[in-house]
């Protein structure tokens, strides 16, 4: 009798590499159904239209689920390589959600603390010198006021160094409602992602009036 | 012919009306493919022309997906119809509630009106608790409901918060029940050919709305709510009335009723959901939108559902009790 071909060494990873993207594209499908059903994930291109350009998406941040809602509203094929920023001590706190956050939606992490020797910046530069699109919440944390609170500079000095990549503001509405702060069931409300037209660092706009500007660019869609 | 179509089985009859509304639905679809080929050579000709299509064939739409909805709710087993209407309740209320203001406060009470109110309210349509299902929603959940926003330690906009839950309630969950229960009634010598009932219902009402709408549009006259409805007149009202009543008493073999019941019960719903409709306007004004979904206006954008179910909403119970107390059922 010939003996079992032996498994390799390592079998356990290379079962894991394979299982991982089929698991990943069962959990995304299943999170894309719950999401329609729960919110409606509408996505209004009010301003630009859905082209695979590598754009900034910038938009209000009030929850941690706005990063799954900008997810389900892009189309299919946007989302592959768009990916959002994503606050590291938050997403990697448990293995589930480090495994969501990059296997799922492939999120770029940074850290809210910052280190005397790193660029915060620096994958957002890598991501965006691969060519891929970015999703930024600029605000930095999450808003309880109705309006959402100033910008932080990242947003400007990343235009700055790639002023080929369109900026798209993006509004995205109710989604505080269907999960508030220390709330876990979720309540079914119609949520919305409207993007506004593409915006760009004027000549010798200063980092202040740029961020101001693509404030209320952002506020300016929450009425339309 | 008509001897042939009584001497069929209940089933057999309830088949025969589905292929005759799927192939009007398909005779009007061809025939608006076919319009919708015709050119126009002036600009705005062609413009004008093209919007009256997209709003024909938004309509035509409409009309294919529900008649869909109540074939598979014909041909689905007991429960899986009910588990189509309570999804129908689900994205009602789910609309409705999105253009209500609520606070962090209601989050309880929304999880229990969506996963503890609705499906309690569809299990006890289905298990027949007929005395236990019309006071469920209006006295019971009516006090438990205000309570859970209480305990939230809430007090700003509390009357107004809870009121719109409460109507939303109502209409979405309390009203839509009844078209599912209308398949539960048991009239003595009807064979059990409720889908018809309930059929008979929706041609109804709906007859009462187009022709109401069809009257408004084409004969305007001074709507007599113009801050509530542009479209609003006694005179279209009375129109829509006497379509729906009228085919209500034609309709009268495929019900349990003769012709004079029959014109009286179709009034009876008729006025419930077009009046009805009218106080669903009412609330959209209060938020400041014309339609529920606001073609892609209004934050919300997906469904519009709202829209054409409201008056279903209002005429179910009305009817569902009108019968039940005048068959002593």
């Amino acid at each position: 009798m010939k003996p079992l071909p032996r498994l390799p060494d390592n079998w356990r990873s290379r079962a894991a590499d394979w299982l991982s993207p089929l698991a990943a594209s069962a959990v995304s499908l299943f999170l894309l159904g719950l999401i329609r059903v729960l919110t409606g994930a509408q996505a209004r291109w009010w301003g630009c239209p859905p082209k695979a350009e590598q754009r900034i998406y910038f938009a209000n941040h009030q929850s941690h689920a706005d990063l799954v809602m900008i997810w389900a509203a892009l189309p299919k094929e946007l989302r592959s390589n768009t990916r959002a920023v994503a606050a590291r001590e938050y997403w990697t706190k448990s293995p589930v959600r480090q495994w969501i956050t990059t296997a799922v939606f492939n999120v770029i992490y940074v850290s809210r603390e910052r280190h005397a020797d790193e660029d915060p910046l620096e994958p957002l530069v890598e991501a965006l010198a691969a060519g891929d699109s970015l999703i930024l919440f600029p605000e930095g944390t999450r808003g309880h006021a109705d309006e959402p609170q100033a910008f932080k500079a990242g947003l400007y000095n990343l235009a700055l160094k790639f002023p080929q990549v369109e900026l798209i503001p993006a509004w995205i509405a109710n989604v505080q409602r269907v999960m508030p702060k220390g709330e876990v069931v979720p309540v079914p409300v119609l949520c919305s992602v409207t993007f506004g037209a593409p915006m760009q660092v004027q000549a010798g706009e200063d980092c202040h009036t740029f961020l101001a500007r693509a404030r209320s660019a952002v506020i300016a869609l929450r009425d339309i | 012919m008509y001897q042939t179509l009584k001497n069929l089985s209940p089933s057999q009859q309830i088949g025969a009306m589905f292929v005759l509304v799927f192939g009007l639905l398909l005779l009007a679809s061809l025939t608006l493919f076919l319009l919708s080929m015709r050119e126009h050579d002036d600009g705005l000709a062609q413009q004008n022309h093209r919007e009256r299509m997209q709003n024909l064939s938004g309509l035509l739409r409409t009309s294919w997906s529900l008649i869909f909805v109540f074939w598979v709710a014909w041909l689905a087993s007991d429960i899986s119809r009910l588990l189509l209407f309570a999804l129908g309740s689900f994205f009602a209320l789910r609309e409705f509630l999105t253009l209500s203001p609520t606070r962090q406060g209601d989050h309880r009470s929304l999880v229990l009106a969506f996963f503890v109110v609705l499906p309690l309210q569809y299990f006890l349509v289905g298990t027949e608790h007929f005395n236990l299902f019309t006071v469920f929603i209006p006295v019971y959940v009516f006090l438990a409901l205000p309570v859970a926003s209480a305990l939230a330690n809430d007090p700003v906009r509390f009357l107004e918060r809870n009121a719109k839950l409460q109507w939303g309630i109502m209409v979405c969950i309390y009203g839509m029940s009844h078209v599912p229960a209308l398949m539960l009634l048991d009239f003595p010598h009807y064979d059990k050919k409720n889908a018809f009932l309930l059929l008979f219902l929706v041609l109804v009402v709906q007859t009462c709305m187009v022709t109401q709408h069809l009257v408004a549009r084409h004969r305007p006259r001074p709507p007599d709510a113009p801050q509530i409805s542009q479209s609003f007149t006694w005179h279209s009202w009375s129109w829509g009335m006497a379509a729906g009543s009228l085919l209500g008493a034609l309709l009268a073999g495929i019900t349990p009723f003769v012709p004079g019941q029959a014109f009286a019960l179709s009034f009876i719903a008729c006025a419930a959901g077009s009046l009805g409709h009218l106080v669903m306007k009412a609330l959209k004004r209060d938020r400041g939108i014309p339609i529920w979904h606001g073609q892609g206006k209004a934050v919300t954008g997906a469904g519009g559902m709202l829209d054409r179910i409201d008056s279903l909403c209002f005429a179910a119970p009305v009817f569902f009790h009108s019968v039940r107390w005048y068959f002593g059922l």
